[in-house]
């Protein structure tokens, strides 16, 4: 062991993430001895506004508070008030939802892996870099890219805030023309999503286990996407509406986001946690090629995260291409809605993980007060956690600069989104 | 300042978020192979999400996304203008203060209060705020999210030296250049298209839904006769307001329009 040092590592704004963080590092004597994820986004208090507001008004406001996953808020809103009204979507709108969503897995994974993360393994500052070394790589990542935001336009006429969700299925519905090239597009697309995933599983990173819960959307029948209970890797499996029985938030002076634990331990969500947790429902095809490449699941190193969304990227696409297979433009593309008072609970799966929502309706249909808990939120705890263990087993005394690069890799592999996690400030009491 | 490229070789251009939902930034993200072929005719000095990080460098272009809305927002509004030939806004919450302004109607201090236990740790200011109520704005570009064509334009605009150009026509004239039906006249739905700024592509109307007002006023919006037709077409007065305070609550003729019906001095 080299000599005892103090250091302090201070990186005011983290690139290469969505919305505005900072990190704070202290070492003295050789050990940690202060660590923070600083979220400083500025709230903008999303819950408050949503009330008195119309449902029907819901879907175009929540997508507002992500750019990046607006489709996740706009479905589990619409799923949590349809299952409150009684409004049952029919065939083709239910899987078209799951279509729907696929399309911002992959305009949202593959954003990730290419622009935000990729770049760190390669020594490289940005994407533009990482082109010069990697064109063929670069660009397939953004076809791939671009062939997600065409999935979400073909439903929501763009990929950022679409405007196709309504409650009871969608307000228009693709003609069959655009769906079969849509199709082409997807078959051709998968053999890319192959490489794709075999490209991230060469990529050299850090041996880093640790023990941590996953927590994640499961379905009795699918890889859960845009519905299903909550299940934990320790055996939970709980209905949405038991959410507050077993997960609290809490606020910390240093953060504009709440941070949330399960049982009082700091839990995971998103890829990692959803292939923990559901790998046994992926399709035969991909499950050969992870044995293929030696991807073991599941994993508790979270540097498979890059690699995850890369499988995430092939499963949406297989089942976007298999839910168009036979499509049919239906008579109508939703189904009448009667409002209902109540409160509404819906969860779904967004690109970084579990997204829960919960609003009290009155009888003319308004909202009286919502919560929304992010998936950002739900893992900030476990980022803190898991740059304490990574950076002891990384090694406190190499240069700065190393230090730093770890921590913004280790941040990167949740892919943090700031922006929604700042957004969901509600009514809190410290518990 | 002039449109003119104030020296030879590559323009300096950097991307600034403010509070926003990352939506319009992501228009460049989400320019596919474009990005690329951008990336070589420009150079990118500062653009957090994409990786530079240098907002101290002078630039000749800044996008600006997101309102103001933080006291440190205030001075770093101010130093982005001093380091920047053109600032451009880009966006809802740049352009009018984005959905986020309307806390500006409540009592910004008490939700703090509500929502976290430990309000004195939140620097939050009472208004959420656009870029143009700081400092000069050079062009503003309306929308909720800008689209990347839009974005595009303004950059070749900037390349080739000319000056962008804006669109203040209403959604309804893309209507009828794309052959869609009104779903006003037709279905009687409460559609904003008639006051609202064009650029989009009329998409709303496209899935024969109501436009929503994304993208802000237009140029001469009459929105006292649109208010009265939403009332012939059964809307409450309650209705009515909420259709002009969405995304571009602050947006003045939108604020306006709101304030009338609320004093009831519409008729």
């Amino acid at each position: 062991m080299t000599e005892r040092r103090s250091v302090a590592i201070h990186v005011p704004v983290l690139a290469r993430v969505e919305g505005e963080g900072a990190l704070d590092l202290r070492i003295e004597d050789g050990d940690i001895a202060e660590l923070r994820l600083r979220i400083f986004e500025p709230p903008r208090f999303f819950e408050k506004f949503l009330e008195g507001r119309h449902y029907t008004e819901i879907p175009d406001m929540v997508a507002r508070i992500c750019g990046i996953c607006p489709v996740a808020y706009q479905v589990t809103a619409a799923q949590a008030l349809e299952d409150l009204f009684g409004v049952e979507l029919d065939p083709w709108a239910r899987a078209m939802r799951r279509v729907f969503y696929c399309g911002e897995w992959i305009q949202s994974h593959s954003l990730h892996i290419h622009l935000l993360a990729a770049p760190d393994f390669f020594g490289c500052g940005n994407a533009i870099e990482l082109a010069r070394i990697a064109p063929d790589e670069v660009r397939r990542g953004l076809r791939i890219q671009g062939l997600g935001n065409e999935l979400m336009d073909l439903f929501g006429a763009r990929s950022v805030h679409p405007v196709g969700v309504r409650i009871g299925g969608f307000h228009g519905a693709p003609s069959l023309a655009r769906i079969r090239d849509m199709r082409d597009k997807l078959r051709a697309a998968l053999p890319e999503a192959e490489a794709l995933i075999r490209w991230a599983a060469a990529i050299p990173v850090p041996q880093d286990d640790q023990v941590f819960v996953s927590v994640a959307t499961r379905h009795p029948t699918d890889y859960a996407i845009e519905r299903g209970d909550i299940g934990a890797s320790d055996g939970l499996r709980i209905g949405a509406d038991a959410f507050d029985a077993h997960f609290i938030e809490r606020h910390e002076p240093h953060s504009t986001a709440l941070f949330s634990t399960y049982h009082q331990q700091p839990y995971l969500v998103g890829p990692l946690a959803r292939l923990n947790l559901n790998h046994e429902y992926l399709p035969g095809a991909i499950r050969a090629l992870l044995a293929d490449i030696g991807f073991v699941l599941p994993s508790r190193n979270l540097f498979h995260s890059l690699l995850a969304r890369a499988v995430e990227i092939w499963l949406a696409l297989y089942e976007a291409l298999r839910l168009l297979d036979g499509y049919r433009v239906p008579d109508s593309p939703w189904v009448p809605a009667t409002p209902r008072a109540g409160v509404a609970i819906g969860c779904t799966e967004a690109p970084r993980g579990l997204l829960w929502h919960r609003y009290e309706m009155d009888d003319a249909g308004c909202v009286v007060n919502a919560r929304i808990v992010p998936p950002t939120s739900q893992n900030q705890a476990r980022i803190e956690e898991d740059l304490r263990l990574s950076l002891l087993n990384f090694g406190l005394d190499h240069p700065d600069d190393a230090l730093r690069l770890h921590c913004e890799k280790v941040i990167r592999n949740y892919d943090p989104c700031i922006s929604c996690a700042t957004h969901f400030l509600r009514l809190n009491v410290e518990r | 300042m002039s449109l003119q490229t104030a020296h030879p070789g590559k323009p300096r251009v950097a991307v600034h978020k403010f509070s926003s939902c990352d939506g319009c930034q992501l228009s460049f993200l989400n320019l596919g192979e474009a990005l690329l072929t951008l990336a070589e005719r420009i150079d990118l000095v500062h653009f957090a999400e994409a990786g530079p990080l240098d907002p101290d460098t002078g630039v000749d272009v800044a996008f600006v996304e997101g309102s103001v809305s933080t006291p440190e927002d205030l001075e770093r509004i101010q130093h982005i203008r001093a380091h920047s030939g053109l600032l451009i806004a880009i966006g809802a919450c740049a352009t009018s203060g984005g959905i986020q302004g309307l806390r500006n109607q409540a009592k910004g201090a008490e939700w703090v209060a509500q929502i976290y236990s430990h309000p004195e740790a939140i620097a939050s200011l009472e208004r959420s705020t656009p870029i143009s109520s700081h400092v000069k704005v050079d062009f503003e570009l309306w929308g909720c999210p800008v689209s990347g064509p839009q974005m595009l334009a303004v950059v070749n605009a900037r390349l080739l030296g000319v000056a962008p150009r804006d669109n203040v026509d209403k959604v309804c004239t893309e209507c009828k250049r794309q052959g869609y039906p009104c779903v006003m006249v037709t279905h009687g739905i409460a559609c904003m298209g008639q006051v609202t700024r064009a650029g989009c592509g009329a998409l709303c109307p496209s899935l024969g839904r109501d436009c929503y007002g994304c993208y802000g006023p237009a140029e001469n919006a009459n929105t006292d006769a649109l208010a009265m037709q939403f009332g012939h077409l059964g809307l409450t007065p309650e209705a009515i307001v909420r259709r002009f305070q969405s995304i571009n609550s602050q947006a003045p003729v939108f604020l306006a329009a709101a304030n009338k019906l609320r004093t009831g001095s519409h008729d």
